[in-house]
């Protein structure tokens, strides 16, 4: 996995809710048996008319603005519905390095940035998802929606998105900020676990009975 | 302190909690199927790995399967989908329900026939309808392509301990309304985010006594609710469904009255703590439609099409672009909506009882002309045994169509897709754009609503059905 440390690009927004990834990748794109290729999928059914080549003209990310964007800025609950990690494929491989989506309202009644499924599955491919208060999320897209063409640089070291004069923090799970950082693959770490695994397997009862 | 259901079933699994704070946790099941496992396999042929556990994974067929003709898959990407699945299990040396087995089926309902489901056991697999194993107090959910790789090569998972919450369904539901509306109602009222970061555990006796089947299409959807699980605890209900019937993989005999005392301590104890609670009455839950595009946008039957500022939590756009999808208007009836394809299936409802259900509604009925009407059991293993009882007689003279066992409709990644514009009542679980095909519009419903829908041409009040 490669190793996120900063990033500088072209900001795009995604201004709506509940993103979920039947949109992200639709159906028609899963049966590829190989791990690359989704890019071109990305939003498909969104991006293009149903001849899948004509660009939707008022799309959000079809805006010339936004051509080359590389981080996007998207609404609350955004990947949430199926498992498939074709969908953080896509956005991977499309050119995203990171997303930002806003934690909405407080308590029970809070709407967070991201659907679970989703988050995992972004990590283990490098992409940063960053989860920004509700105001932080509006200010900054407002600000790139008056600086149409700048850059912004998120740097994960020090926790920071910097766009013209503004400095927002962020915070991010420290294990995930770790591996995101040394590029860290879970499988080569876990198989260091090895000796614990077995100790437990020993002791475990499965309960699968074979007849 | 007393221990949640959840946190018990997680200290049973805990091998080891890593320096940063995740925890591997053992997986005692593992599900796959066509589409999500081909990039996990090929991650494994690349590093050199092999499965740890092959003897504790199981496959089958499902998503991309046609379900007029099985073996006639004339999509040549699909079929190498498949393909790709028998070499690998065959490679790794995984038992594999294919399309030849007579117990293929979606792999949410094999997996509790065949007794790979049982209490206590850590369950997931590569989607994310994981969550109905959660009926039998299995903790069970869906998981990417990355952790099916994970899973294959080490036995175990690397996770974060999720937060409870707690919904306890009181007193009694009202005649025709199932457990799919339960599950819909709850959605409507906490979002399709309400459940994000918890494990959920449904509770009451509007849930202890619902049957085996129904307690899977409530946890079926905990998904849907944001939330990667849904827990019931073991009772006399999931013990029977163990002594009523030999299922495979569980134990049998006395081995299983040894094995039920050990679930029957599988329960949240008296006091033990929930990061959330809530608790709803269940007996004012009407049978639930939805009418946009993500399963919170739901209404009862006897409601009307919202407004773009009447839907707490969603944003006015997100309402009005998901009416425009829609093809609907604010104050429209629900029972005035049209419908022209009604299908009755899915993990979600293509069990056994759910075609009963729907055959009771559709016997001695005809379909309305305009509608197609398709009914497709959850498994091979639930088709023979509906044609055991005459069902499928019901659902053919009824002028409704029988098909083999597969996903079909519910995700469109078979030949059996809605075109655009098409309407359709739906007893899967995802309303989301295109997802029955695109341009199609799904409204969610339970089998009973989906069948009477078929025969009046329009959503009708099961509760008034005569």
């Amino acid at each position: 996995m490669e190793k996120f440390v900063t990033h500088t690009g072209l900001p795009a927004i995604l201004w709506r809710g509940n993103v979920d990834t039947d949109q992200i990748i639709p159906k028609d794109h899963l049966k590829s048996i190989k791990r690359t290729g989704f890019g071109p999928a990305l939003f498909a059914n969104w991006r293009f008319e149903a001849d899948g080549k004509t660009p939707v003209a008022n799309f959000e990310l079809n805006q010339k603005h936004f051509a080359g964007a590389n981080i996007l800025i998207a609404g609350n609950n955004f990947g949430c519905g199926s498992s498939r990690e074709h969908a953080v494929w896509a956005i991977v491989q499309d050119g995203y390095k990171v997303v930002i989506a806003p934690r909405k309202g407080e308590g029970f009644d809070a709407i967070p940035g991201f659907a679970d499924i989703f988050r995992n599955n972004s990590f283990k491919n490098g992409l940063l998802l960053i989860e920004l208060s509700e105001a932080d999320t509006i200010q900054l897209k407002e600000s790139v929606e008056a600086a149409p063409g700048k850059t912004m640089t998120v740097d994960l070291a020090n926790q920071s998105i910097v766009f013209g004069d503004s400095k927002l923090a962020f915070s991010i799970d420290a294990a995930v900020k770790k591996k995101l950082m040394g590029g860290l693959d879970d499988i080569g770490l876990s198989l260091l676990e090895d000796a614990a695994i077995s100790a437990f397997e020993k002791n475990h009862d499965a309960q699968l009975v074979r007849a | 302190m007393g221990k949640t259901l959840f946190e018990k079933i997680w200290e049973n699994h805990k091998v080891k909690t890593l320096e940063d704070g995740t925890t591997l946790l053992f997986i005692d099941r593992h599900l796959i199927h066509e589409v999500t496992s081909p990039q996990a396999f090929e991650g494994l042929r690349l590093a050199g790995r092999k499965a740890r556990h092959p003897e504790l994974t199981f496959a089958t067929m499902d998503h991309n399967v046609p379900t007029k003709n099985k073996k006639d898959i004339k999509d040549l990407i699909a079929k190498q989908q498949i393909q790709t699945l028998e070499d690998n299990c065959k490679e790794f040396g995984i038992t594999l329900y294919g399309l030849d087995s007579e117990l293929q089926g979606i792999v949410h309902v094999i997996g509790p026939e065949l007794g790979l489901t049982v209490p206590g056991t850590t369950i997931v697999c590569g989607d994310s309808h994981t969550s109905t194993h959660g009926a039998f107090g299995a903790l069970a959910f869906g998981i990417g392509t990355s952790e099916v790789e994970h899973v294959l090569a080490t036995g175990c998972l690397l996770q974060t301990k999720a937060k409870t919450f707690r919904i306890t369904f009181n007193g009694e539901l009202s005649a025709s309304v199932t457990a799919k509306d339960m599950i819909l109602h709850l959605i409507g009222v906490i979002g399709t985010a309400g459940g994000t970061g918890y494990v959920l555990e449904f509770a009451g006796p509007a849930v202890q006594a619902l049957s085996m089947e129904a307690r899977m299409t409530m946890c079926n959807m905990s998904i849907e609710a944001g939330a990667r699980a849904g827990l019931i605890a073991p009772d006399e209900t999931t013990f029977n469904y163990f002594r009523s019937q030999d299922r495979n993989f569980a134990p049998h005999g006395t081995a299983l009255e040894t094995a039920i005392n050990k679930w029957k301590t599988l329960v949240s104890d008296a006091d033990a703590t929930f990061d959330r609670e809530l608790t709803i009455d269940a007996s004012q839950i009407t049978p639930q439609v939805t009418w946009g595009t993500s399963p919170s946008m739901v209404t009862g039957v006897d409601g009307v099409i919202p407004g773009p500022n009447d839907v707490k939590g969603l944003s006015p756009r997100d309402v009005e672009s998901a009416l425009a999808y829609m093809g609907l208007k604010a104050g429209q009836k629900i029972t005035d909506l049209a419908i022209d394809v009604v299908f009755i299936g899915s993990c979600t409802n293509s069990r056994i009882e759910d075609l009963r259900a729907a055959a009771s509604i559709f016997n001695g009925k005809k379909v309305d002309p305009r509608v197609q009407t398709l009914v497709v059991p959850g498994s091979e293993t639930v088709k023979r045994q509906a044609e055991r009882e005459g069902l499928d007689k019901v659902f053919l003279a009824a002028g409704a169509e029988w098909r083999d066992a597969g996903c079909s409709m519910c995700l469109a990644m078979n030949p059996d897709r809605l075109t655009n514009g098409q309407r359709c009542a739906s007893t899967s679980n995802r309303n989301f754009e295109g997802r029955q095909g695109t341009g199609g519009r799904t409204h969610l419903v339970s089998p009973q609503m989906a069948a009477a829908a078929a025969i009046a041409g329009h959503f009708v009040d099961i509760r008034n059905w005569k």
